[in-house]
């Protein structure tokens, strides 16, 4: 065992994402505890010189292979089981994305490595990690330890800051061949998202809607609400589901991330997907019918109402 | 096509979450539980592409004390499964480790060529038990899927997978396979309470061993908390003039809305 912490990096169009630099920064502290070093694993097709990106880790482990060209749940996880098996980090960092979860959970089955998800803290204690994840639609925080003092954990985005994991720096290089791979799931092609009619991510007020609207008719009091405000509106993602909002508006994990002057979240309750997209917001207030929703432990103002009597109040009392 | 729907209980959220008097997991006296949401979608996907290509739909739920796993499986034959499966007898939800295993142990005598189930749960403190169940039986597994299409030969599917920023990862898998379902084409269909009731007298709820059980998550939970809710906010109070009043008001400050000074 070794007292090093793994971060798995995640890039795309030959640019590492933010999430990854939220790891690295913590990885490089919580490493300089556990007296190990903070290891970036790499993988991917020409993608070596990435790895002066990663300045924040004090090595680069580098699988450039054709094979990783684009990301594979399998392949990757084919690649990735040997690397950790062999090297016995204590921590492995993953981010909570579409692909950290395929492969951190993969990971815990093919390695019998403890997993803890939706992690928003980890600290070292006694050189084993303690971690801190979000459950029950992040109702509940639980604060778990590893059996055997080593694990992996997927981090929610947004937890630490990127900025202490960004930057240039001239990492330990240290290129690795796969050993293994696993052709079973093939990356076909990548989906980016149309041009909608507003970008949500340039308004500086978004009245941004969620299941509390009960009615897609309803939308029409928080279209005239924007329209009072000179804003935009935008929606938690059951909005998007079911089709009254466009894709283009939705916030969150798998929608678009929004740091507008002003956020005003109407019956949304604050699941952490939702979170990770507004939690940046100049200023917060919510509206929600039940008081223990979480978006009052992210919004600077609260009131607990019904979004369809507090809003046509609000769109008058602006003279909309 | 064989498909197979995993299912589990979680705690209905509606109602308050409380912390046991040990102060490490969910006082689960009163609390009642509701089908997880993202396992609803994989359902409704199944029946889907079901109809699609012909096949069966057998649905696996946990066999958990707490809560109604026999309605839970009823109200799938209601919507249209062929087969129903409680799996294992655990007197708690347990982990997704230990759910991924008896899901593994008791998929030895069921045909399964696409393995759906939700995406996460709100339980889920150790991991999905997608790919959990996937790489215990060596499967192929793509998480936070839409667009489930299976090739007509019934070799292949695709599926997309979602990333920030609304942009999606198309990908074509080897069948068998596991999909962790984000969310349906359509909204889970509705099932008649009579019709479930009445399924429930007459319907076949086979069982399946769950296997072991397996070593559990690995974790130790050292404490479970109610995060301080409105730890950050000011709560604005009264009836909703009021509130509507002091939202234009924090709004003016800001030079945002009428009666902003300009």
């Amino acid at each position: 065992m070794s007292a090093d912490v793994m971060v798995l990096v995640e890039h795309r169009d030959g640019a590492i994402l933010d999430t990854t630099f939220e790891l690295l920064g913590k990885a490089k502290s919580l490493a300089a505890e556990s007296k190990g070093e903070a290891v970036a694993v790499l993988l991917g097709s020409g993608v070596a010189g990435l790895a002066g990106s990663l300045g924040a880790a004090a090595r680069v482990i580098v699988i450039d292979d054709p094979a990783f060209e684009a990301f594979s749940p399998s392949a990757y996880q084919a690649a990735l089981v040997p690397v950790v098996r062999d090297r016995e980090p204590t921590l492995v960092l993953v981010a909570n994305s579409g692909a950290g979860m395929d492969v951190a959970a993969g990971l815990s089955a093919a390695l019998e490595l403890p997993l803890a998800a939706y992690a928003t803290e980890v600290t070292m204690d006694g050189g084993s990690p303690r971690v801190t994840c979000q459950l029950y639609a992040g109702k509940i925080q639980a604060t778990v330890r590893f059996e055997r003092g080593r694990g992996i954990a997927t981090v929610v985005a947004g937890s630490f800051p990127a900025e202490a994991g960004a930057g240039a720096g001239s990492p330990m290089v240290e290129a690795v061949a796969a050993t293994a791979s696993d052709g079973r799931v093939r990356f076909k092609r990548l989906h980016r998202p149309e041009a909608g009619d507003v970008d949500i991510t340039r308004e500086s007020v978004l009245v941004s809607v969620g299941r509390g609207i009960g009615d897609q008719d309803n939308l029409e009091l928080i279209e005239a609400l924007a329209k009072a405000l000179g804003g935009a509106v935008s929606s938690s993602r059951p909005i998007a589901d079911a089709g009254w909002l466009p894709r283009t508006r939705q916030v969150g994990k798998s929608g678009l991330k929004v740091k507008p002057k002003v956020y005003l979240a109407l019956g949304i309750s604050g699941a952490p997907e939702h979170l990770e997209g507004m939690r940046g917001a100049e200023l917060i207030i919510a509206v929600n019918s039940d008081a223990r929703a979480p978006i009052f432990s992210v919004a600077h103002y609260g009131a607990v109402a019904d979004l369809l009597d507090v809003v046509p109040a609000l769109t008058a009392r602006l003279g909309g | 096509m064989d498909y197979v729907v995993l299912l589990k209980q979680v705690p209905d959220l509606a109602e308050d979450l409380e912390i046991d008097s040990a102060g490490t997991g969910l006082d689960r006296e009163w609390m009642s539980f509701v089908a997880s949401e993202w396992d609803e979608y994989a359902l409704e996907e199944a029946l889907h592409l079901r109809d699609a290509t012909g096949g069966t739909v057998t649905c696996l739920a946990l066999g958990v004390q707490a809560g109604d796993v026999d309605e839970l499986l009823a109200t799938c034959l209601a919507r249209g499964a062929d087969r129903v499966v409680r799996v294992g007898s655990f007197e708690q939800s347990p982990d997704s480790h230990s759910a991924a295993g008896a899901f593994a142990a008791a998929l030895d005598g069921i045909p399964h060529d696409l393995i759906l189930t939700g995406v996460q749960a709100i339980d889920d403190l150790d991991g999905q038990v997608g790919p959990l169940l996937a790489t215990r039986r060596d499967l192929p597994h793509v998480s936070v899927v839409t667009h489930i299409a299976v090739a007509a030969d019934g070799k292949t599917a695709t599926a997309h997978q979602e990333y920030a920023g609304g942009v999606v990862g198309e990908f074509e898998l080897d069948l068998p396979a596991v999909l962790g379902v984000q969310t349906s084409r359509e909204a889970p269909r509705y099932a008649p309470v009579s019709r479930v009731r009445q399924l429930m007298k007459t319907a076949t709820i086979e069982k399946a061993d769950g296997g072991g059980g397996g070593s559990g998550s690995g974790l130790t939970i050292e404490a479970m908390a109610v995060p301080e809710s409105g730890a950050t906010a000011e709560m604005i109070t009264g009836n909703p003039v009021a509130i509507a009043d002091r939202i234009a008001a924090i709004l003016a400050e800001r030079g945002i809305g009428a009666g902003a000074p300009r």
